[in-house]
């Protein structure tokens, strides 16, 4: 195809993603090197009997027009990375110089707020990703052996969790575990504790999180490796079971390594929806306990007050987190192609 | 020696199958609990005095007089306003969806007939694209748009959804596209059509299938999104995600709650019905990526 007509083809939707996926990241980036105004403030000297007082107060006039007139702020630089909010160097030094135990550092770190979102995002992502995987393989191989006519049924139960929206999705479990919920209270029963709530502790909170995540992907894993599974050749498979291949044998052998392009595909999807994990907590009401890198971008932008020069200091650092996890795919594809191309 | 293999392979049917029947139930019953209990009242969809109650619906008839009530559906749709924010959704997602497919066949079309290297770099970074977490977007679109006055309206919402949309998009039909011969347009450049017309008369006719199936996964991103639609939209304009979360904070009012299962059940509804008529489609779809490797 000529490159002309190429240009044209691919001109609509090249412009929207330049627009509306580039330009935002330019966006962030801007913003993220600016830092909110500070309020004009106004020194009066009130004279009375008993002497002169001084008094400060906020222009609010003066503070609102310099606001429309610069709407980014001032120049911060990199300022808003190395606050508190953030990377946080200097108390991250200084927990590294009172650390009583690398434990104890550990959880200096925990209590800034970066670092917790981090804490969690890593654990999730790293946590749900093989459990997707495994479950689903089981789902996966499990179905495989039922009757043909039950398999559609069975293919359409599975689905609901992963299409159903995930703020939905949580939802419905949120109710379900909570204390008076019907799960929350078998819990207690089974637990005989009364007392017991899955949203009172992190590490509660944390289970019931990756648990909703697990639910929630599984299907997708399993229907990849269902659809994998009836591509396996049944010649080879009946080869190693006349050779004596005993049933596990021929999966490790046989099946295993036909789906393998399936699990890398399958990570590479997962991990990249698992690191903005971010409704579950909405849903779960889940931030005492647990927040994620996209949960504390949308507590920026939500509060009171918007901060929106923290918001983006925050995504440019997710998504140098996100090239981080792709650089991988990234040099095999690269090598892949330098390949073809040799 | 044989009896013992049988027996072995029996144990594991057994205990297969009840995997799977484990993990239908894990699956689906959330669901069909979620949907029972929103025809009762709070006290029955919460085990506040005994589970079974949500079953029997004991606390319904006493406070409604029959065991199943509309109360929860109808606060939700009357006095919330819920009905405004569905219409929201079917035109937020009817035209992302519309659009989505338009940009996405004839850019995919053109990857997949250019063979030069850019159409490679070009996926490669659609790739990078997609794995953008939606809000650090939102994060990088919201002050530009109050400051050109675009925020809170349906229509940026959608172009910014088609723009997000687009790599996935592309990456499918791209593949799509690529297991449709090429003889079959370059027949048709002999023939004289230029490559539009090619397109448009020979492409078009076959492509359906994988538009429908693309089209799909284009409609759940757009009816599932909750970091755009709910940083972007204003109150009145807000879809149906957004408006459940807005329901959450005046959860502890009485009742309440039951307007927010109502309203969850409502929006789930369609997300079956479109799983029973496009399952095929679904699995197909998920399963293109993988075999492409």
């Amino acid at each position: 195809m000529p490159h002309k007509t190429f240009f044209w083809f691919i001109l609509p939707s090249l412009a929207a993603m330049v627009l509306f996926i580039a330009l935002p990241l330019v966006s962030v980036a801007v913003q993220s090197l600016f830092i909110e105004h500070d309020q004009v403030l106004i020194v009066t000297e009130n004279c009375g009997p008993f002497g002169c007082t001084q008094e400060t107060t906020v222009d609010f006039a003066a503070s609102e027009v310099l606001r429309a007139e610069k709407p980014l702020g001032k120049f911060n630089g990199l300022g808003t990375y190395f606050d508190r909010g953030h990377l946080a160097t200097a108390e991250v030094a200084l927990a590294w110089q009172d650390r009583t135990s690398l434990g104890d550092f550990f959880s200096g770190l925990y209590n800034l707020p970066f670092y917790r979102a981090l804490a969690f995002t890593l654990s999730y992502t790293f946590i749900v990703t093989p459990l997707v995987i495994i479950l689903g393989l089981l789902i996966a191989l499990g179905v495989n052996r039922l009757p043909g006519m039950l398999k559609g049924p069975t293919i359409f139960l599975s689905l609901l969790p992963m299409i159903v929206t995930p703020l939905i999705g949580s939802l419905i479990l949120f109710w379900m575990i909570d204390a008076q919920g019907i799960i929350g209270k078998t819990l207690q029963w089974m637990f005989d504790d009364p007392q017991l709530s899955l949203k009172a502790s992190a590490g509660l909170t944390w289970t019931t999180l990756m648990v909703y995540g697990v639910w929630h992907s599984a299907p997708f894993a399993f229907v990849v490796f269902y659809a994998g599974l009836q591509t396996v050749n049944t010649d080879t498979l009946e080869a190693a079971q006349i050779d004596g291949a005993s049933r596990f044998q021929r999966i490790r052998y046989v099946v295993l390594p036909h789906l393998t392009p399936l699990v890398v595909f399958i990570a590479l999807i997962q991990l990249m929806d698992n690191f903005r994990v971010f409704e579950p907590i909405v849903g779960f009401s889940a931030e005492a306990n647990a927040t994620s890198l996209s949960y504390i971008i949308f507590a920026d932008l939500r509060g009171d007050v918007m901060r929106f020069n923290s918001a983006a200091a925050t995504s440019l650092l997710t998504v140098l987190g996100v090239a981080i996890l792709l650089t991988p795919v990234l040099i095999r594809t690269w090598r892949d192609f330098k390949g073809k191309v040799v | 020696m044989a009896t013992h293999a049988q027996t072995q392979s029996r144990t594991l049917i057994i205990a297969s199958t009840a995997f799977v029947l484990f993990w239908l139930l894990i699956a689906s019953i959330p669901f069909m609990w979620t949907l029972w209990g929103s025809f009762k009242v709070e006290g029955d969809f919460f085990s506040k005095a005994d589970w079974k109650n949500a079953l029997w619906g004991t606390r319904t008839l006493i406070e409604t007089g029959g065991t199943f009530t509309g109360n929860g559906y109808e606060g939700a749709f009357y006095e919330e306003g819920f009905g405004r924010a569905a219409f929201n959704t079917l035109v937020v997602v009817f035209f992302t969806v519309v659009i989505s497919l338009t940009f996405g066949t004839l850019g995919g079309y053109a990857l997949a007939r250019s063979g030069h290297s850019y159409a490679f770099w070009l996926l490669m970074i659609a790739l990078i694209f997609r794995a953008m977490p939606h809000i650090t977007l939102v994060s990088g679109y919201l002050l530009p748009f109050f400051e050109w006055n675009l925020w809170g309206r349906l229509p940026t919402s959608i172009i910014v959804l088609v723009a997000i949309n687009q790599p996935f998009t592309l990456w499918m039909l791209h593949s799509f596209f690529l297991n449709i011969p090429k003889e079959l347009d370059e027949s048709a450049r002999v023939d004289g059509c230029t490559q539009f017309q090619a397109f448009r008369l020979v492409i078009i006719p076959v492509m359906w299938p994988g538009v429908i199936t693309t089209g799909l996964f284009s409609f759940l991103l757009a009816y599932n999104d909750f970091a755009v639609t709910s940083m972007l939209l204003s109150q009145e304009n807000q879809t149906m995600v957004p408006r459940i979360e807005g329901f959450l904070g005046s959860t502890f009012e009485q009742g309440n709650v039951m307007f927010a299962v109502a309203a969850v059940v409502s929006a789930t509804a369609p997300l079956f019905v479109l799983v029973m008529f496009f399952q095929r489609q679904i699995v197909s779809g998920l399963t293109a990526g993988a075999v492409k490797g």
